[in-house]
């Protein structure tokens, strides 16, 4: 497994992860902000984007079904814990 | 209904273990002003708030709260790491090991174990709100605290983002009172009747 680059893709999905988290704060007291509105539409696409590749590579971020399907083999408990990166 | 991500929300590093820092740092797991209570208040106040907004930020503020108590227990997972039973005992932590080994458990900086009296519910929302921005400054203060407490600059960047984190709730939730204050001006504040004009 090359640990470098699913360092790094992690490292992209947190970064966009952190814009929309900080977006959807400011949207829950300031809901009409339509420029703000606009910017969480794009960090979310950007968001799917790199979930979507890491979790290709690396299997489900989210479990339950809700981080998509999983390999041949059952990923959830073989990729690494985040304590553990 | 709440989902688990297989990530943490910021890289969590440390340049090497410390088991005297852990000792310290382990009071914003389980401690009066740490995540675990910060998640715990927010999610619990929830239920009475009186608008869709307020709901909102208090189940989006709770849910980063549970993110921010795995950043600290990855922090002291790395912390102890590699860790003997003589190392405790040295760094004056020698009752972890003998109660809970590598386990984290639910204490302040003086092993003093988590209370649910560390949080408050009163069911009214400028009270309810009114602690919460308390907390907020309460949990920024110990990270200070915490990191005047240590010199390994990986801990550093971790405190400093967490410490980051409760300055932009605190101001989330003064925004939230005041829109609260509005919302409840229209209403009789002694029976919460809707006053006749």
């Amino acid at each position: 497994m090359n640990c470098e680059q699913q360092m790094r893709m992690l490292i992209e999905v947190q970064e966009m992860q952190f814009v929309a988290l900080e977006l959807n704060l400011y949207l829950d007291t300031h809901p009409c902000d339509k420029d703000a509105i606009n910017d969480f539409n794009c960090a979310v696409e950007m968001l799917t984007k790199y979930k979507q590749a890491y979790e290709k590579e690396y299997g489900p971020l989210l479990n339950f079904g809700i981080g998509g399907y999983t390999d041949e083999a059952w990923q959830w408990v073989n990729s690494p814990w985040p304590w553990q990166l | 209904m709440w989902i688990y991500e297989k990530a943490l929300q910021h890289p969590v590093r440390v340049s090497r273990p410390d088991l005297s820092f852990a000792k310290l740092v382990i009071t914003q797991y389980g401690g009066p002003d740490g995540e675990l209570g910060a998640s715990l208040r927010y999610l619990n106040q929830r239920y009475s708030m009186p608008t869709g907004q307020a709901k909102a930020l208090l189940t989006d503020i709770g849910t980063e709260e549970m993110a921010h108590m795995e950043m600290i227990a990855a922090l002291v997972y790395k912390l102890v790491d590699g860790a003997s039973p003589k190392d405790f005992e040295e760094a004056g932590w020698g009752g972890q090991y003998a109660q809970h080994n590598h386990g984290l458990f639910w204490t302040d900086a003086n092993g003093v174990p988590w209370c649910a009296s560390y949080i408050a519910c009163l069911g009214d929302p400028i009270a309810d709100l009114t602690e919460d921005m308390a907390a907020e400054q309460k949990a920024r203060v110990t990270y200070e605290h915490l990191i005047h407490l240590t010199d390994d600059p990986c801990v550093k960047d971790t405190l400093r983002f967490l410490w980051e984190r409760e300055v932009v709730h605190f101001q989330r939730f003064g925004e939230m009172l005041n829109t609260v204050q509005e919302h409840m001006e229209k209403k009789n504040m002694w029976c919460g009747c809707e006053v006749e004009e």
